[in-house]
């Protein structure tokens, strides 16, 4: 982990997020999934949203994924997380859809696109562990990530609005 | 066909309190100013009032930013109420004017007035726009739905959109001259508008020069924030007889939101809500976008009106950049003239009420100095972003 170690307002853990916030001391995200169909449920509900079953547990995920957005963010909310810093949002490569808001971390704000493969990191603050992004290693070789040919159009837009 | 029931309803008041930059004054104070007015405007008395709503009600949000309470309005007036109802669960902030047209198409009240007032300059004080969670001092945590943005410093809803603003250029290329062609059509709008909080002339390049709020939005693709009331009054289409001005009709609404009620979790990371409201309010009239003549398309950012304008079918998906393109088409003597008043980018975020106040000026003639010439007769309200999302067709009766 670099040094970026910035102010962040934490969660309120209780029973229903304590895995989601937790897990990364184990190295692996833990999502909950429902036993009897396989559907991954982010955020976490008591109910499987695709066959309504109730046998749900949490599982570790690969933490590979997607960016599928980002924003660099330039505007101080909050005393301590100073900007400028990149919010992505990131489709994890179990299932369609399942998406996380993190930030991407290991990458200058200029090379961020859409469509990085990005793997998972963490940073522990009082017993939460944050799940951050990295992009893989291969990240930046040709072919790498989704839709390889369309990340142009995502470099063209990060120039538009970089500082 | 089933009775298209919003139908029985129409606008006959509307009313706004002063609005500005630090006003000073209590929320329930301008409310007050905004109701009066609107009950004047209509010809009424308060005994006439038997409804009221509101967005989003008391003790929710930032700072500021529920402005008055449904319950010390109806004190203050003394109002008699056969059905009220204020809250922020709805179909962005015109649910609560959707609430009202239904109570009086069931009967349940035949003059309700709405209203939404917001004191989040006042509440900003000196300083900056706050972050949502009030910069986490003194030990907050982040709770619901917050929990999963808040942590990562996205902390307003600046961050939230900016991501679907930026996969939205990168599917489509759309650019952040696009975005501009909307600030600088509002500001244009404005300087014709007195009660406009910006009415300096912005050009692209002021524009392109601001200082960056959250790629790839900059500063002027945040609304502002402002104190001010706007009052609506919705009353039953056959008991409008006495009522002083030409009655609005409200022609559909539109209030569906079928994919998930989340600003990161929506399954198309190019679009809203938006597009479910839209096409319920499309499939619940005859008429067409191409029937349109004004559109107070919802402003809180640049990017939302952008997102309206594929959703409600102006343009298709993804083509709404060209679709401003140089500005043009969207100006006061355009095609298809939006935030004919300022909209939230300069005349300030009266969030949601206020497009719909303009709507209805607009429809009535009374636009003054920045009158959509013609004769308009059809006009669309939207308001919301991400999974808030509503929307009215009006027209002049």
């Amino acid at each position: 982990m670099e040094a970026w170690h910035p102010f962040r307002i934490l969660p309120a853990l209780d029973d229903s997020n304590r895995v989601f916030w937790t897990s990364g001391e184990s190295g692996a995200l833990a999502i909950v999934r429902c036993r009897a169909c396989g559907f991954w449920i982010h955020p976490p509900s008591p109910i499987c949203p695709s066959c309504l079953g109730r046998d749900l547990t949490p599982q570790p995920v690969s933490g590979r994924g997607t960016l599928v957005s980002f924003t660099v963010n330039h505007q101080p909310w909050i005393p301590g997380f100073d900007p400028p810093y990149v919010i992505a949002l990131v489709e994890l490569d179990e299932q369609p859809g399942l998406r996380i808001t993190s930030n991407l971390v290991g990458c200058a704000i200029e090379k961020v696109e859409i469509g990085l493969p990005v793997e998972i990191l963490f940073d522990e603050y009082d017993g939460v562990w944050i799940p951050l992004f990295q992009p893989t290693a291969d990240a930046f070789e040709p072919g790498a990530g989704e839709g390889g040919g369309a990340v142009g159009a995502a470099a063209d837009a990060s120039e538009e609005g970089a500082p | 066909m089933t009775e298209i029931l919003e139908r029985r309803a129409s606008i006959t008041g509307i009313g706004q309190s002063a609005v500005g930059r630090r006003l000073g004054r209590a929320g329930l104070d301008l409310t007050l100013d905004a109701c009066l007015a609107a009950i004047a405007d209509a010809g009424l008395t308060r005994h006439d009032i038997d409804g009221l709503a509101t967005y989003p009600g008391a003790g929710i949000g930032t700072a500021g930013f529920a402005g008055a309470g449904l319950t010390e309005v109806q004190d203050a007036l003394r109002l008699d109420l056969d059905w009220f109802a204020g809250g922020h669960e709805a179909p962005g902030q015109l649910g609560s004017v959707v609430s009202a047209c239904l109570a009086v198409a069931c009967g349940l009240a035949t003059h309700v007035l709405c209203f939404r007032t917001v004191c989040e300059s006042s509440a900003q004080g000196g300083g900056g726009r706050a972050g949502i969670g009030g910069g986490g001092r003194g030990g907050f945590k982040a709770r619901d739905a917050l929990q999963w943005t808040l942590p990562f410093g996205a902390a307003s809803a600046a961050n939230w959109l900016a991501l679907t603003a930026q996969a939205h250029f990168h599917a489509y290329g759309t650019r952040r001259e696009h975005l501009g062609a909307i600030a600088i059509n509002a500001r244009r709008n404005a300087a014709r508008n007195p009660a406009a909080v910006y009415r300096d002339p912005l050009t692209m390049e002021d524009y392109l020069a601001a200082r960056l709020i959250s790629t790839p939005f900059g500063l002027y693709d945040c609304d502002v924030p402002v104190d001010g009331s706007t009052a609506i009054i919705v009353s039953r289409a056959s008991a409008c007889a006495t009522v002083a001005k030409r009655p609005i009709r409200v022609e559909a609404v539109g209030t569906a939101i079928h994919g998930r009620p989340s600003w990161d979790q929506w399954h198309d990371v190019t679009s809203m809500a938006a597009v479910d409201a839209a096409a319920m309010m499309w499939d619940r009239t005859d008429l067409t976008p191409a029937d349109v003549d004004v559109a107070e398309l919802y402003d809180g950012f640049s990017f939302l009106t952008l997102a309206w304008l594929e959703a409600l079918g102006f343009c298709g998906r993804g083509e709404s950049g060209e679709l401003v393109g140089d500005g043009r088409a969207i100006a006061l003597d355009g095609n298809l003239p939006l935030a004919t008043g300022g909209g939230q980018l300069s005349a300030g975020r009266l969030h949601g009420y206020g497009h719909l106040h303009e709507a209805v000026l607009q429809l009535r003639g009374e636009g003054g100095d920045r009158q959509v010439p013609g004769g308009p007769e059809v006009a669309v309200v939207s308001a919301g972003g991400g999974p808030l999302a509503g929307c009215m067709l009006l027209t002049r009766s």
